[in-house]
């Protein structure tokens, strides 16, 4: 079985990183480091929804929940049924 | 009582934590007009100086040019000071639409609107023609004002990495279940100086069929052979479906803005735009000034030809003297040295050899990538090039910057 903090750091890499950020790990700072910015949350919310067939409400997709590979796996544990 | 000290101490406490992160910005006062040489009074109380200036988005020089003053002038006399109207109740005068006419044959495009600055053009496009049904899908360092414009609008929002048109295909695709998309950004990024890749971005809206908007705040009057703008560069006029771009840079830099572009859009823009509907007129003075920049721009090509030869000498003299700038041709050369206090003591001393130059940091530039943000003007002859060169290279020894490395800066200064 796909270990989901793996499955999440591949896709914030691939979506969000070039040759100078590469070193992101699981709990690399990604809104508050800059990584991601507010805007780019919405393809990581879209990405975590369609993978594991979740929906995240508004007022739970903040900054915060967001900020690291490990509070994104803890995010979606939450909404898995 | 309003205003409790309860309320007073928050804010006290966040301007000093401002403060303390060494991200306060001061203003220095201006005495005279705009041009190559300036007279600033800084800090306040001091003595005013005659500085070069190197940090204005008075590309062509034409921010004080007598022609335009005397058009400026003539509107003034001929049209009056103020409408005291937004434009669709009683302020729209006929040098309104001559204006909106003369851009459209400029840029090469079916109409345009005119909103009282591109600030208020990119705030309101977006909602005018987009629902929630639709789709943006923006370059990650697209202005804070198309950010704020995207803010305002109930369309579904994306990104793709910086010019990375791969990325920007893949989200075309994810988003094909879209009613509208429209690929957004800037022709030449303020911060970085680089330009779009608009003929690749053409291909793409054309193979996905989606909406092309370029901001051109930075190119309108100096970008291409004729500085048609980064459309005319990339070979692709008359095929951006939205253009937004300024009055308040290279085309006179007094104020206003437009949105330009395919007709249908620019009449949605007339009759739902927020901004357009309920703020003020561009005032007579200010169309007739850029209706006479325009005419400049149009008969001749000297202005741009200046400005480009001056950016050359400019992008030569800072790279052979060791400084790490962002890769580009455009007259927006940052000179980077990553830690916001660096940035601030390097202008400071700029300032003391008689170079106006001003630090850009957090928030206006990613942490840790603060910068001395030099422009290139077509007002600039060649001595005042040398001289800001020769205070640049004299300060860059100071702080043994010059030759070293990005890691090597960040090393010795943080970031």
């Amino acid at each position: 079985m796909e270990n989901m903090k793996e499955v999440i750091l591949e896709y914030v890499i691939e979506e969000y990183c070039d040759e100078e950020n590469d070193d992101v790990t699981f709990d690399t700072p990604l809104i508050s480091g800059g990584i991601v910015d507010s805007f780019s949350m919405v393809s990581l919310k879209r990405f975590l929804e369609n993978k594991y067939n979740i929906s995240i409400p508004d007022a739970d997709a903040s900054p915060e929940a967001f900020d690291t590979v490990e509070k994104i796996e803890l995010l979606v544990k939450r909404f898995l049924k | 009582m309003a205003y409790s000290n309860k309320i007073k101490e928050l804010y006290q406490n966040q301007l000093k934590g401002i403060q303390d992160a060494g991200l306060f910005k001061q203003e220095r006062f201006i005495k005279s007009s705009q041009d190559a040489e300036i007279v600033v009074e800084f800090p306040v109380g001091s003595p005013p100086k005659k500085v070069i200036n190197v940090c204005a988005n008075n590309y062509l020089g034409l921010s004080s040019h007598p022609d335009v003053l005397k058009a400026a002038h003539e509107g003034l006399d001929t049209r009056g000071y103020g409408m005291s109207s937004v434009r669709f109740i009683c302020g729209t005068q006929d040098i309104h639409r001559e204006l909106e006419n003369k851009v459209s044959e400029f840029l090469g495009t079916e109409d345009t609107i005119l909103f009282p600055s591109c600030m208020d053009a990119n705030a309101g496009v977006f909602e005018a023609i987009l629902t929630s049904e639709d789709v943006m899908i923006s370059d990650r360092l697209v202005h804070a004002s198309i950010i704020d414009g995207m803010r305002l609008c109930a369309a579904q929002h994306d990104t793709f990495k910086h010019s990375d048109m791969g990325h920007l295909e893949k989200k075309l695709q994810l988003h094909a279940d879209k009613r509208l998309k429209v690929v957004i950004n800037d022709g030449v990024y303020s911060m970085d100086g680089d330009t779009a890749k608009l003929d690749e971005m053409v291909a793409l809206c054309e193979k996905y069929d989606a909406i092309l908007f370029v901001d051109e705040s930075h190119s309108s009057g100096f970008i291409g052979k004729t500085g048609r703008g980064t459309h005319e560069k990339c070979g692709v006029m008359g095929k951006i479906d939205i253009i937004t771009t300024t009055f308040g840079k290279a085309l006179g830099g007094a104020s206003g803005g437009c949105v330009s572009g395919r007709k249908e859009i620019v009449e949605m823009c007339r009759q739902k735009a927020r901004p357009y509907l309920f703020s003020n007129t561009i005032a007579p003075v200010v169309v007739s000034g850029v209706l006479r920049v325009l005419d400049i721009l149009s008969q001749s090509t000297e202005r741009r030809d200046k400005l480009e030869a001056n950016t050359k000498f400019w992008r030569k003299g800072l790279t052979e003297a060791g400084f790490v700038l962002k890769d580009g041709d455009t007259p927006i050369v940052p000179v980077m040295l990553f830690n916001a206090k660096l940035a601030q003591d390097f202008s400071r001393d700029l300032f003391d050899l008689g170079i106006y130059a001003i630090g850009f940091f957090f928030p206006v530039v990613p942490q840790g990538a603060a910068r001395i943000r030099t422009q290139i003007s077509a007002g600039h002859e060649m001595h005042h090039l040398e001289k800001a060169l020769d205070a640049f290279i004299q300060v860059g020894k100071k702080y043994e910057i010059l030759g070293k490395t990005k890691q090597e800066i960040i090393d010795r200064y943080g970031c």
